[in-house]
């Protein structure tokens, strides 16, 4: 029971807000009740067995007989720490937007944690049915955050961004309902089931681009692809980041992303194997050019938020090109690139819009000076910079170095070229530092009549856990990779037949209380 | 007082009747530009039904036209009521029953 | 004492005094954030001076002092402890970062004791010796990785002190991104020698190491440390990425000391003798090494000797004399440029600090044209200066001479070197002692140009002590380094640095030992062309301070070009910086606005375009509507009828 709780506890919560009499203290309930869900998920990974890649504390139940479609939850190495991503993020964006978000504050908190169900489902979900519904149910309260709470061109972004995704993903259902058949063919009886497709043989015929398993990985591919998103297909992002209030842009660069680059691990790679061998060239390809392009474009951009929502192309162009080295260094460091991104690139959307409280612009010319007047905040601001550039010692170093390392196990030309996205992070996140907070003071740093306060007491709560965590991922890789490794070990070595026993649930649990004994 | 042509009248008299009162009503429904107007012709294209069910059923000997007379009557009851207020009420708001004036769904 | 304690000690106690200071970032007071951080080097220096007397009574063959903390990280074939190694070369590192660092710390609380940001100063001055100390201790690449990329940091944050100058700031982004290009690079010679043989460990890559030499460009071992090496030219300032550091000269003076002359600068030199048994086995990569290196000796002194500012010079000075060791390693004598290493560290932190000295006597001014005659307000200055210059332009017995001659000699000796090369080195020293006298000249000697409103005076106690016990290394720094051909001759004082570092170097393939004649000819060679040159200097700028002037003149587009040095930051801004903003601009224009972004509104255009043909049905008159149904009941039920 333990993950429909995880899964749809914040649905309750949702309704229990939306029902809530009292505005004033939503604010207060909401953060209560995320506190309470990621309590909850740390329990997760007290039962959760590290040495098993197999999926546990399963719940499946049938729901739809006609079609196999069933209520199917599961845990295992790879959605782990994702789902522990999201509910670490939630509490802190909830405390975040405190004062940001000023108005329609129920509102708000129901899509939040309407929100935090369907990405939750997506992580969880081992049915693909139900894995389709979260991963559309999730668009509809970012379609909300976005249009409701954005900027001055919100409209515009908020259904950008929801065409985009949703083109892709009815390709991806397509694709799903014809895998159905397939199981249908093979086995007699209809399946949504993952473990059965994973079962399915599809033929593969290289060089032939209107061959079944090849279609079938590209309507998968590319649902997943607008969603990380990767390089031609990144324009949604810009905007999407720039209108959306600052929570949005958390959550959408912090785990929706990530479902993304999760389809790809958990779908694309083990559920076509062949075709992600044989185009594998054509998403590292994407992912290194991913890397520059989206770093060369970062570095230029006027407007602060537009340069970090680049800079998320470019280090999801690592992910990409960590997950298609097929090494457990590319596939640990992708997954592992995963969670720093929600991490720092959160962090710095969350110091964004603390900036942008205090002055409303968020265009660097006008800042300067700033490490003079606020120094928490820079101390802070630097801290994650450090991480986006992944300097040793914080996380995002892991990341970019186990991916690095495969790749260049796996194809080293494309190594010696993402490589110069080492540099470039460099040069636009600290061109940009130095522009804001450097040098003379600005003209909204300067201005008398709007002198710049310091982070307050709850911002500084805001950041805590986040720059600990930027140091204990960096400092103690292993504490989290350890999680993930069986799992990753079973994805990389048997790709070309992959599966996963479910773990009789109550198995891990019973150790526990074994050992606690 | 000669009833014989009260015999005469077969089904087909009816049918033709009913057929007749239908296309008055569809008319009335394409043409006329009252809303109430065109609620009477939508209860005279059902009425012209409950006649076919009527004249079908007394033809057959069963039972079931007329059964489903009923339901139609009840229906036609409750949505000229739903419709009625309809009516009032837009006219309350737009000073206007002519149905050619809502356009508001255009594409 | 157990050693794992002792090895968390002298690497832990920086971190902890980084993070007192770095709490305490709002307050003032330099003499706080001072005492604080210089104890917590100072605990380290005890430490470390502990860990190496043990080392030192281990039996010579198993002198290796491992410790491993925890696994840092593991997966597959890939496992890194953060494991820390004290041997024979890495106990000199430590001794000199924890040594030269606690007297630069106390030097420093004299010497910023007027900013405001000490605290903060101090915080980022202990940050940097944690650091240095995971780079020389780590028993892995990427350990040593870690150190190398914190330096970088700490460099940049001390660089950019002042941040509130923009081109201070600008200087530290610059230093650091001209790091992060050699980094880069030094990723990618870790990746290919993980993937060749799937380790990172340094005791392992080095036994691993092939036994033959490897002649092709393209082989692992060539290509492999041939990264490694332009990583070092990043953090060690070498051609063609020395650029950073003469502009890193903006930080405060003993930033410059202990960053850029005596710690930071030469990990490049650490990390290539660490792995010396791999470099010596790619001769390509040597030969390389060996002509950069000799190349950025002249290059840089050339430069040095047009500049005005006393810490240009210096910094050059510094890019020539890292040059030696480059020059020192390229021939495979790694254990001749640690040694330089050593000395290089006293004399050259002697001379920031000394500078530093200046600066401060002079109210912040830098330009030795408004110097001069300072001897008489700076005694104390002056002399230890007057032993670094003898030190540095390689006059015996002083360390700089042991040091350098050394190089020279087996730069001229050994099969991978060649009298070339020597005569660069040379060359190099030659150009040294002019530059260096010149300094020495404008600085301290001749007449006083120094302004009327400003009033000269000795630095206090605090900074004169480092001073002094750095000039005293400076002057013995040498001796234990005596080359045999002088030692047989002076009483066989026995060579203890080349025994020492003996079991860790491996030693060049086909040496054969130089005779006495030639090694004094050498010797002899380079000392008197120091001489003369010194002389010379010495006449122009205190004899005849008008010759320069006129020399400059007749040469004035040499001279221009080498004092506008040889304009390369303006060919990297022309030829790469400037074109790749623009092409970034470009791109985002062009690309991602006008195409990407474009080409995604056709196919919402084309879904539109659509649509407006059938919308026009769609008229809003619901009677219309009701036609359309009627006219749709008609046609399917006549099709059902005819058919």
């Amino acid at each position: 029971m333990i993950l429909s709780s995880v899964v749809f506890l914040p649905l309750l919560f949702a309704l229990i807000v939306a029902v809530w009499p009292k505005t004033s203290s939503i604010r207060h309930l909401a953060f209560g009740f995320s506190i309470i869900e990621f309590l909850l998920s740390l329990r997760l990974v007290q039962l959760f067995d590290s040495n098993t890649a197999g999926l546990q504390m399963v719940e499946k139940h049938l729901w739809i007989e006609r079609f196999g479609i069933s209520y199917f939850l599961g845990i295992d190495g790879i959605s782990l720490w994702l789902v522990l991503l999201t509910t670490f993020l939630t509490p802190i964006i909830i405390l975040a937007s405190w004062t940001s978000i000023s108005e329609r504050i129920k509102g708000f908190h129901v899509s939040l944690f309407v929100l935090q169900t369907a990405m939750l489902g997506t992580f969880l979900a081992f049915d693909a049915i139900f894995f389709y519904v979260f991963w559309e149910l999730s668009l509809v309260p970012m379609y909300f955050m976005i249009g409701i709470w954005g900027g001055a061109r919100r409209i515009y972004a908020t259904v950008k961004f929801f065409i985009y995704t949703f083109a892709g993903s009815v390709l991806m259902l397509i694709a799903i309902i014809y895998m159905m058949y397939l199981t249908q063919e093979a086995t007699g009886a209809m399946s949504a089931n993952l473990l059965d497709f994973y079962k399915l043989k599809i033929p593969f015929v290289g060089g032939a681009f209107f061959s079944l398993q090849t279609l079938l990985f590209f309507a998968f591919a590319l649902a997943f692809a607008i969603k990380v998103p990767v390089f031609p297909l990144h324009t949604w992002l810009p905007d999407a980041h720039v209108e959306a209030p600052t929570p949005g842009s958390v959550i959408l660069a912090g785990v929706m992303l990530k479902m993304g680059t999760y389809g790809f691990m958990r779908w694309v790679i083990p559920l076509f194997p062949e075709a992600s061998e044989y185009w594998a060239w054509l998403f590292m390809l994407i992912g290194a050019v991913g890397i520059i392009y989206g770093a060369l474009v970062a570095m230029v951009q006027p407007d602060v938020k537009k340069l970090v929502a680049y800079s998320s192309v470019s280090h999801m162009g690592y992910i990409l090109l960590g997950l298609f080295a097929f090494n457990s260094y590319g596939m640990s460091g992708g997954l592992y690139q995963m969670l720093n991104h929600g991490i720092s690139t959160g962090a710095l959307f969350i110091m964004i819009g603390m900036i942008y409280e205090r002055t409303h612009s968020r265009e660097i010319a006008k800042y300067g000076g700033l490490a003079g007047v606020l120094p928490l905040f820079t101390i802070f601001f630097f801290i994650v910079t450090l991480s986006s550039i992944a300097l040793p010692l914080t996380n995002g170093f892991i990341g970019e170095f186990l991916i690095l390392l495969g790749t260049y196990q796996a194809q080293p030309v494309f190594a010696y070229f993402a490589v110069t996205g080492v540099i470039f992070g460099a040069v636009y996140m600290l061109w940009m530092f130095k522009r804001m907070f450097f040098g003379a003071k600005g003209e909204l740093v300067a201005d008398e009549h709007h002198p710049l306060f310091d982070l307050n007491f709850r911002e500084v709560a805001v950041m805590i856990p986040l720059v600990l965590m930027i140091f204990w991922m960096g400092i103690f890789p292993n504490h989290f990779l350890d999680y993930s490794k069986a799992s990753i070990d079973n994805l990389v070595n048997n790709r070309t037949n992959y599966n996963l026993t479910i773990v009789e649930p109550g198995a891990a649990e019973i150790m526990h209380a074994q050992g606690e004994k | 007082m000669n009833t014989d042509f009260i015999n005469q009248i077969g089904l087909n008299h009816y049918l033709i009747l009913a057929a007749l009162l239908f296309t008055m009503g569809m008319a009335g429904v394409l043409l006329r530009r009252n809303v109430i107007v065109l609620l009477m012709s939508i209860e005279l294209m059902l009425n012209s039904v409950n006649l076919t069910f009527v004249a079908f059923s007394k033809y057959l000997g069963l039972l079931d036209g007329h059964i489903i007379v009923f339901f139609v009557m009840t229906i036609a009851a409750a949505e000229a009521a739903v419709g009625l207020a309809l009516a009032v009420t837009i006219f309350k708001r737009f000073r206007e029953v002519n149905i050619r004036f809502f356009e508001h769904l255009k594409g | 004492m157990n050693h794992s304690l002792l090895m968390a000690l002298v690497i832990l106690s920086p971190l902890i005094g980084f993070l007192i200071n770095g709490f305490r970032y709002k307050r003032h007071s330099a003499n706080v954030a001072g005492v604080i951080a210089t104890i917590a080097i100072a605990i380290s220096f005890v430490s470390s001076a502990i860990l190496v007397t043990d080392l030192i009574a281990m039996p010579e063959e198993s002198r290796r002092i491992a410790v491993k903390f925890f696994e840092w990280l593991v997966i597959d074939r890939l496992k890194i402890d953060a494991g820390f190694v004290v041997d024979q070369i890495s106990a000199v590192m430590i001794l000199i970062i924890t040594g030269v660092g606690t007297l630069i710390h106390m030097y420093s609380i004299g010497y910023m004791h007027h900013d405001k940001g000490a605290a903060k100063y101090f915080a980022y001055l202990n940050l940097f010796i944690f650091n240095m100390l995971l780079l020389v201790l780590g028993d892995s690449l990427l350990v040593m990785f870690v150190g190398w990329e914190g330096v970088g940091l700490c460099s940049y944050l001390l660089i950019g002190f002042w941040f509130t100058d923009s081109e201070k700031a600008a200087a530290g982004m610059k230093a650091f991104i001209t790091n992060r290009v050699g980094d880069a690079a030094f990723l990618l010679g870790m990746f290919l020698l993980f993937v060749t043989y799937g380790t990172l460990n340094f005791s392992e890559l080095n036994a691993l190491a092939p036994t033959v030499a490897e002649s092709s460009w393209l082989g692992a071992v060539t290509l492999g440390t041939l990264f490694l090496f332009i990583g070092a030219t990043g953090k060690s300032a070498q051609i063609p990425l020395y650029v950073w550091l003469p502009d890193a000269m903006a930080g405060p003076t003993p930033v410059s000391a202990l960053i850029h002359a005596a710690t930071m600068v030469t990990a490049g030199v650490y990390m290539i003798v660490r792995l010396n048994p791999l470099f010596i086995m790619a001769p390509n990569t040597m030969m390389v090494i060996a002509i950069i290196g000799a190349a950025t000796v002249v290059f840089a002194a050339t430069i040095g000797m047009t500049q005005w500012d006393i810490k240009k010079i210096l910094a050059y000075s510094t890019v020539s004399q890292l040059g030696y060791m480059f020059l020192a390693c390229g021939v495979g004598a790694f254990g001749a440029a640690m040694f330089h290493l050593m000395t290089h560290a006293f004399f050259k932190a002697l001379m920031f600090l000394g500078s530093g000295s200046v600066i401060h006597a002079m109210h912040e001014e830098q330009d030795v044209r408004k110097m001069g005659g300072l001897k008489k307000y700076l005694p104390i200055t002056h002399i230890t200066f007057f032993l670094g210059w003898l030190a540095i332009i390689g006059m015996p017995p002083f360390a700089g001479f042991f040091s350098k001659d050394e190089i020279l000699a087996y730069t001229f000796n050994s099969p991978m070197g060649s009298p070339i090369l020597w005569a660069a080195g040379v060359l190099g020293a030659t150009l040294t002692a002019f530059y260096m006298t010149r300094l020495m000249a404008l600085t301290f000697w001749g007449k006083s140009r120094v302004s009327k409103d400003v009033h000269p005076h000795e630095s206090p106690a605090l900074m004169t002590i480092p001073l002094i016990t750095l000039g005293v290394l400076s002057v013995i720094g040498g001796w234990i380094g005596v080359p045999h051909v002088l030692g047989e001759y002076l009483g066989h004082i026995p060579n203890v640095w080349e025994h020492w570092l003996h079991p860790l170097i491996k030693g060049i393939p086909g040496w054969q030992t130089l005779d006495h004649a030639t090694e004094f000819a050498l010797m002899g060679t380079s000392v008197g062309l120091a001489l003369i040159s010194a002389g010379i200097a010495y006449h122009f700028y205190v004899k005849a301070p008008d010759a320069p002037k006129k020399i400059a003149e007749k040469i004035k587009p040499i001279y221009n070009l080498v004092y506008n040095k040889y304009f390369v930051d303006e060919v990297y801004f022309g030829a790469i910086i400037n074109p790749l903003v623009n092409l970034s601009r470009n791109i985002w224009y062009y690309i991602d606005v006008n195409f990407i972004d474009k080409m995604t509104y056709l196919a919402g255009d084309l879904a539109r375009g659509m649509g407006s043909v059938i919308r026009s049905s769609q008229t809003g008159n619901v009677q219309q509507y009701a036609m359309y149904i009627g006219i749709g009941v008609v046609v399917a039920l006549s099709f059902v009828i005819m058919r």
